[in-house]
């Protein structure tokens, strides 16, 4: 189960709508619990995939680093990443899983004419071939 | 030589839950054959199946990334630090 609350939850939406008809990404601060993970905060980043970011993102190496700092600085951990699907569903696509890692959270948002849609929560598999959806549990409060 | 792999969060279990991991190598190639012939299900998700490093793979000699020196060929010194570190990409198509 992925914990997330409602204010973070609201941050991704209104990033995925503020980049529509792009694709939006960004990092996922927090703890690990093993079977639950919760999210504490974020780091919005910019998707440096120029030549198709309606259909493509990309968080470069410094970048991945960069929140690694962020969230080693809070006592937290980097678990996991998240991006919107413009006007596509809200689940990894091939492409998706061909870059994925495992271990992280993967949150993908369908964002439908800037509007944001389903957000669901997805964790690679270690044979690298599927993915297991994980829920999100939303809960009050503000970011930490 | 004695080298430092730095292995990154989503990598860990699969060498054994270590942050890092001490090996001798000559060059960066031999490091990350050394490593995952210690580990074999790291080979996975740091090797495409055509045997090279994935794109999203980068690995750092100390500071440096091996793109911009001889790649797998760079040579190690003793007590480098080699860091595989994640880049992160996707799409909906």
């Amino acid at each position: 189960m992925l914990i997330l609350k409602q204010s973070l939850f609201e941050q991704i939406q209104a990033h995925g709508a503020r980049d529509y008809p792009n694709e939006c990404c960004g990092a996922l601060l927090g703890n690990d619990g093993g079977t639950d993970r919760t999210v504490l905060g974020l780091v919005p980043l910019a998707n440096q995939r120029e030549d198709s970011p309606r259909d493509r993102f990309q968080i470069t190496s410094e970048d991945v680093r960069l929140a690694e700092k962020e969230a080693s600085a809070k006592g937290w951990e980097l678990i996991g990443w998240y991006h919107s699907h413009p006007d596509s569903p809200a689940r990894p696509s091939e492409f998706d899983r061909e870059h994925a890692w495992p271990w992280y959270s993967y949150i993908i948002f369908r964002v439908e004419k800037a509007e944001p849609q389903e957000m669901r929560s997805w964790r690679l598999n270690d044979d690298r071939a599927s993915y297991d959806e994980e829920g999100i549990e939303y809960i009050a409060g503000a970011p930490a | 030589m004695a080298v430092k792999v730095m292995i990154p969060t989503p990598l860990r279990q699969f060498a054994g839950k270590q942050e890092s991991v001490n090996l001798e190598a000559g060059t960066v190639g031999d490091a990350l054959n050394a490593l995952t012939s210690q580990f074999s299900d790291l080979k996975k998700h740091l090797y495409s199946d055509d045997g090279r490093l994935r794109s999203f793979v980068n690995v750092y000699v100390n500071d440096e990334d091996i793109r911009y020196l001889q790649k797998e060929k760079t040579a190690v010194q003793q007590g480098d630090t080699i860091s595989i570190v994640p880049s992160i990409a996707g799409g909906s198509q």
